[in-house]
């Protein structure tokens, strides 16, 4: 079965429907959400609606720390991303809410593990930098391969059994098999807002009968996404960012 | 999940092991059979078991990803691979035959038959690199070759594939290969330069034509890292009949920087498959190794021995393109010509180690009798030689990145097209003739060369000029 994991939606509508397109033509049969519906983008409402949808049907939705945030002032953001949460707030009915706060940290299934950021202290919310990071995350778990997001830049973990770990930087549409000898970290790029350099949004296609993973790229119309940025007067360098992937 | 036993006349997943060919430190290989397979195969199987090596384990997982992913002539064809959770293998193609191993007790070979191998290893390590593949274990004993005359590469366990995690990378602090073609970079961490491997195949033609390893076969790390600063022998010194165009070819990819080396296997083969068109630099003339002093500083210029970022595979091998441009020199107007220039020149200019092979056919009649000579007494392929390397001269290129040809054929088409294919072209530059008579009789050549090149192909024509006689649309 094909499967499409998707992290870090960030409200943005043309971005996110470009890459559940792109991944229903590739055959996905199956959706997992790794957290992060709202925040930063503008259109938060068409992109929860989805996600309630798609959930209804079957997918798997785990919680971000940007969801959080909506129902738990506790949850530390910089500047910028506490006043969209705060605009969010104004924009989403109770049972979107409702249904952001009831989301899981993590989900296990059959092996794989879905949570947003570093998988050891889930509410923690920490980010998986480099491979001491990931390490400390595949330590905390006995599943197979872990799916992340939370940082917005996609990479390939693996510890092997003699405790060695390895790092890679994925290229996109180029499949890797994930060797059962070993585990692995896969931490996803972001769908609403990449930040590794490449403005096209970020998914990745989970083929479980090969077990392998594909991390593809979608070009969707960032010109549309920043105008919606800009018409409801979220911070302007939110809209400025999508154009250079940063 | 019970193990499946491994004896002949068992069955694995449908494959029915025959006889066991060899078992070595880190897999056993078996030939197998299946019925519906064509091809005669063979199953490899690692050993690993409590207390065995971990890199039995790495390189088996290495190979089991990169052999699937890569294909053509110059690799065994991937057949299956087991399950690694219940017994792990990989099923390919049997190549028959033996490897280059064999041939060690005739060493040293006559030059012509070493040169002729190592075009072979260096057009398939070529395929390789474009398959994003560094193989990183470049000797005799993976080195075999198919009945039609293509070298195969065998044994990817410690191969870089720059599209796939490198679990070599990070598994090991001591570098994984075989002594004496390990290049220096290797023994600082680098896996990833496709030069690597330019370097293992001017240690084995070093000691194919000279019956000595360059660099002896010491496997103590001091042995090994010896080559980051310490020159071989120059071939020249140990036979004195030793021709200088292999000296200059083996001992620039015997370079400890990797820049310094030819910058694409496809190059290299270039060289060794028109030896006459070498350029002689000092390499050639050496006799003797590094002076002491230079070796010292060498030694302790850490700048030579830093790792440094380099682009990607693939990057490495577009920036070094082989160009051949057709040049017409009897018919057609000279400017077509001079229009081919400047698009090599706008090529060249952006690609620094780009190389350009200037062709010209000299036709022969299908029926007549040709004379080499004309009616003066000049020889007609010299002259187009220089001919040749007069239309070139404007472009101003250094002598190794400049090559000149004049190809004796009946059919031009075919000539190209022949040599772009033996010599591993990139790019054909082509002048496509307008409104010649000869193009009526005998059809476009640079139509059927841009039709039928397995490579890029760029169809030059003059810049159309408005005729006065048609009304310009305001």
């Amino acid at each position: 079965m094909l499967i499409g994991l998707f992290a870090d939606i960030h409200a943005n509508r043309p971005a996110f429907g470009r890459c559940l397109a792109q991944a229903r033509d590739l055959g996905a049969e199956q959706f997992i959400f790794l957290g992060d519906y709202v925040g930063y983008g503008a259109e938060p409402d068409w992109t929860v609606s989805i996600i309630i949808d798609l959930v209804a049907e079957g997918a798997i939705a785990v919680l971000g720390n940007h969801d959080s945030a909506l129902s738990n002032t506790r949850v530390q953001l910089n500047a910028e991303a506490q006043a969209v949460i705060e605009w969010t707030r104004g924009e989403l009915g109770v049972a979107q809410r409702r249904f952001l706060a009831d989301l899981p940290l993590t989900r296990e299934v059959q092996g794989r593990l879905f949570v947003h950021a570093e998988a050891s202290r889930p509410p923690s919310w920490k980010y998986v930098v480099d491979a001491t990071d990931a390490a400390r995350s595949i330590n905390a778990t006995s599943a197979h391969v872990t799916f992340c997001g939370h940082i917005h830049k996609p990479a390939l973990y693996s510890l092997s059994a003699a405790g060695k770990m390895t790092a890679f930087t994925p290229t996109s549409g180029v499949s890797v098999q994930l060797l059962p000898g070993r585990q692995w970290l896969a931490v996803l790029g972001s769908v609403g807002q990449p930040r590794d350099g490449n403005p096209a949004a970020s998914y990745a296609m989970l083929d479980t009968t090969k077990c392998e993973i594909t991390y593809c790229r979608a070009p969707y119309d960032v010109d549309e996404a920043a105008a919606r940025i800009r018409e409801k007067g979220l911070p302007t360098w939110l809209a400025e960012r999508l154009f250079v992937g940063k | 999940m019970v193990k499946p036993s491994l004896e002949p006349d068992s069955i694995i997943d449908g494959f029915r092991i025959e006889q066991q060919l060899h078992r070595g430190g880190m897999a056993t290989l078996w030939r197998v059979s299946r019925p519906d397979a064509t091809m005669p195969m063979l199953m490899k199987v690692p050993r690993f078991s409590e207390g065995e090596d971990p890199a039995a384990i790495v390189s088996f997982e290495m190979e089991q990803m990169i052999l699937p992913r890569i294909s053509g002539v110059h690799v065994p064809a991937f057949v299956a691979a087991g399950d690694f959770a219940i017994q792990p293998y990989i099923v390919m193609e049997h190549i028959a035959g033996k490897t280059l191993l064999a041939r060690l007790r005739d060493l040293p070979l006559l030059y012509s038959e070493a040169t002729a191998i190592g075009e072979k290893i260096a057009a398939a390590l070529d395929d390789l690199h474009r398959q994003h593949v560094v193989h990183h274990d470049v000797k005799p004993s993976n080195i075999m070759f198919r009945s039609t005359g293509e070298a195969v590469l065998l044994d990817y366990g410690l191969s870089h594939h720059d599209q796939l995690p490198d679990l070599m990378q990070e598994e090991f602090r001591l570098p994984f290969g075989t002594a004496p073609y390990m290049a220096p970079e290797r023994l600082l961490g680098i896996r990833h330069d496709a030069r690597s491997d330019l370097f293992s195949l001017g240690a084995l033609l070093y000691f194919f034509t000279t019956g000595v390893r360059p660099f002896g076969d010491s496997e103590t790390m001091y042995g090994m890292r010896r080559r980051l600063w310490r020159d071989p022998v120059p071939p020249r010194r140990l036979k004195s009949d030793y021709p200088a165009w292999l000296q200059e070819i083996v001992l620039r990819c015997l370079e400890i920087e990797p820049a310094w080396r030819y910058p694409t296997a496809a190059q290299l083969a270039f060289d060794l498959g028109h030896p006459n068109q070498v350029k002689l630099t000092a390499r050639s003339e050496r006799l003797k190794v590094d002076p002491l002093t230079s070796v010292l500083r060498r030694r302790f210029n850490r700048d030579l021995t830093r790792p440094r970022t380099q682009p990607t595979l693939a990057a490495q091998l577009a920036s070094a393109p082989i160009l051949a441009v057709a040049i017409d020199l009897t018919e057609g107007p000279a400017s077509l010509n001079d229009e081919l220039r400047v698009t090599a020149e706008r090529i060249l200019a952006t690609l620094p180690s780009a190389r350009l092979a200037c062709l010209n056919v000299l036709k022969l009649g299908r029926i007549t009798l040709d004379k080499t000579l004309d009616e003066h007494g000049h020889s007609k392929h010299i002259d187009r030689l220089v001919a040749l390397r007069h239309w070139a001269e404007p472009l101003k290129l250094e002598s190794q990145r400049l090559t000149v040809h004049v190809l004796e054929a009946i059919d031009p088409a075919s000539a190209i097209l022949e040599f772009a294919q033996a010599n591993h072209i990139n790019h054909i530059l082509i002048g496509a003739r307008q409104n010649s008579v000869l193009r009526k009789v005998l059809g476009s050549v640079s139509a059927r060369v841009a039709a039928e090149a397995s490579c890029t192909v760029t169809i030059v024509r003059r810049t159309h000029v408005a005729r006065s006689d048609k009304t310009l649309v305001t």
